[in-house]
């Protein structure tokens, strides 16, 4: 009666194809079929910017899966192919080339894109030759071809990406510049004192850090390529290449004409359900309610992604999906690992344990004694009992925290001790 | 080319042929052995593709750096003095036949 069901997702990335081996594996029987645009079978977007940027992984070994596992779970892999459209009514998705394929459900796994240069807006479509976003294989394949020896390097945005970009960069010998609009480093997503430790990271590297700086435009040499940034304090740099990663534009142009509500993402409920309760959204593309933060959300990350994927996987096929995790991330530049997790927005206090200069520290963003974030640097094993914390919103003392001589578990049974005989904070 | 044996959680034996200096939890991913995740692409970030090393194997390893050995501590199968993650052992003529059972659960 289920097992002819057609299960169509659009988008290959890791929580597309996520899903779709999830779903074989959690006992779909009907025929799963996995769109994408990119002429490539699914692989890994993090080494893009970090590995794969250095020449020390190649896009064979990037793949999701082998070759062969897309056949054996019998599901048909759609690569180069577009949607361009949902019919709802219909019950049926086109394609570029007119093609109309039905689905009794479909997950819409569309992922983002790079956020334009406003001042290059009108040139999206046809921008400079050394001019880069990165997003892509092809993306990391045209900004790897340009890193060489003695070039210089102009990044544009202080993000993670970025810094990932100019850490490899500086790998490869170049001149490396980032500017960044805003007042410190990785603004949206880190305290002060994280910022100011990868503002040192990068500069003791050798890359010439600048913020507060605004790109005004740029100046091209007779054949149209950049020689220049151009900052609107009128700094001039000279550039041979430059990449920006100024932020993500989530792909909700497909949910949108479909008439599906959208805002700054596609609006699922907790089942991961679109407005249209036949159609979820996954990833990257997806806005939500966090119960653990009791606001929408939308998580760009591959820890995010792939655990929608499992949790929609597990609904499609009725089976009890996992309980939801704290969202995490990871970062690496020169011999430095962060890994993330939490959401710090609306934190008020920030405790450092350990020791930043000695590249060995955690951050914790705390409201009032509530754990909300923790940043841990090359400090692994700390991670893992942070992602527990987060996830069961322990308050800890804060000067605990801070004591490097005493135990993380130990603080951590404490504070649960504590919140166990407490009553529940606002009666969430 | 080397081989290595992969034993699965079900106790069915799986044994690939991996070229030198591939990492094992590729040549796993490749050979659609479901039980290694590898969810963060071999970046040692995830702890996902756990694995359990047979002697005398496990000898001819390097030590887990400090990250690697990190996260061994939190794998969501017990940690055992056997224990690596797969995305950090590259292959090599040394670790030719090397037996590896797969954590039971990786996340």
């Amino acid at each position: 009666m289920v097992s002819d069901r057609h299960l169509l997702i659009i988008g290959n990335g890791c929580g597309g194809t996520e899903l779709a081996f999830a779903a074989r594996a959690s006992g779909w029987a009907g025929p799963i079929t996995l769109i994408g645009d990119e002429p490539h079978e699914p692989y890994h977007r993090p080494p893009l910017s970090k590995a794969y940027l250095v020449g020390a992984a190649e896009l064979s070994s990037l793949g999701l899966r082998g070759t062969a596992a897309y056949a054996t779970a019998q599901i048909t892999l759609l690569a180069r192919h577009r949607a361009v459209a949902i019919h709802r009514s219909s019950k049926q998705v086109e394609l570029a080339d007119g093609r109309r394929l039905p689905y009794d459900h479909l997950v819409l796994a569309l992922g983002g894109r790079p956020r334009p240069l406003p001042f290059m807006a009108r040139q999206a479509e046809n921008p400079p030759r050394n001019l880069h976003y990165l997003r892509t294989h092809d993306d990391a394949r045209a900004i790897r071809d340009n890193l060489h020896l003695g070039r210089r390097l102009v990044v544009i945005g202080g993000g993670y990406i970025g810094l990932e970009v100019a850490a490899a960069a500086v790998k490869s010998g170049m001149q490396v510049a980032v500017l960044e609009a805003g007042q410190q480093l990785l603004g949206r997503v880190a305290a002060a004192p994280v910022a100011a430790f990868y503002g040192y990271l990068h500069r003791s590297a050798g890359v010439d850090i600048r913020t507060s700086v605004q790109v005004q435009g740029f100046e091209f040499t007779p054949d149209g390529a950049i020689h220049a940034v151009v900052c609107a304090d009128g700094t001039r740099l000279p550039a041979d290449v430059v990449v920006a990663g100024i932020g993500l534009l989530p792909n909700s142009e497909l949910a949108s004409e479909a008439g599906l509500s959208v805002d700054d993402g596609i609006i699922v409920d907790e089942r991961l359900a679109t407005s249209d309760p036949g159609i979820m959204a996954i990833g990257d593309c997806a806005r939500g309610f966090s119960t653990l933060y009791q606001r929408s959300v939308r998580i760009e990350s591959v820890p995010n992604a792939l655990e929608q994927a499992r949790k929609a996987a597990a609904l499609l096929c009725d089976k009890p999906p996992r309980p939801d995790t704290a969202p995490w991330f990871w970062s690496d530049q020169y011999s430095v690992s962060l890994k993330a997790v939490g959401l710090s927005q609306g934190y008020d206090r920030l405790v450092i344990r350990g020791e930043p200069q000695e590249r060995d520290f955690s951050a914790f963003y705390l409201k009032g004694k509530r754990i909300l974030a923790v940043d841990t640097v090359n400090r692994a094993q700390e991670f893992q009992l942070c992602k527990a914390a987060v996830l069961q919103r322990l308050e800890a003392d804060p000067e605990a925290l801070a004591d490097e001589t005493l135990p993380l578990k130990s603080i951590f049974a404490m504070a649960s001790h504590t919140h166990a005989v407490s009553p529940p904070e606002n009666g969430s | 080319m080397p081989n290595a044996i992969f034993v699965l959680p079900d106790g069915q034996r799986e044994s690939v042929e991996v070229a030198n200096g591939t990492h094992l939890m590729r040549a796993a991913v490749n050979h659609g052995i479901h039980a290694i995740v590898g969810d963060c692409g071999g970046s040692a970030a995830c702890a996902t593709c756990h694995v359990y090393v047979q002697e005398p194997w496990l000898q001819r390893l390097p030590a887990p750096s400090a990250t690697e050995d990190q996260l061994l501590e939190a794998t969501a199968s017990p940690r055992q003095p056997n224990s690596r993650l797969s995305c950090q052992i590259q292959m090599s003529d040394a670790l030719d036949g090397i037996i590896i059972d797969v954590a039971p659960t990786q996340w």
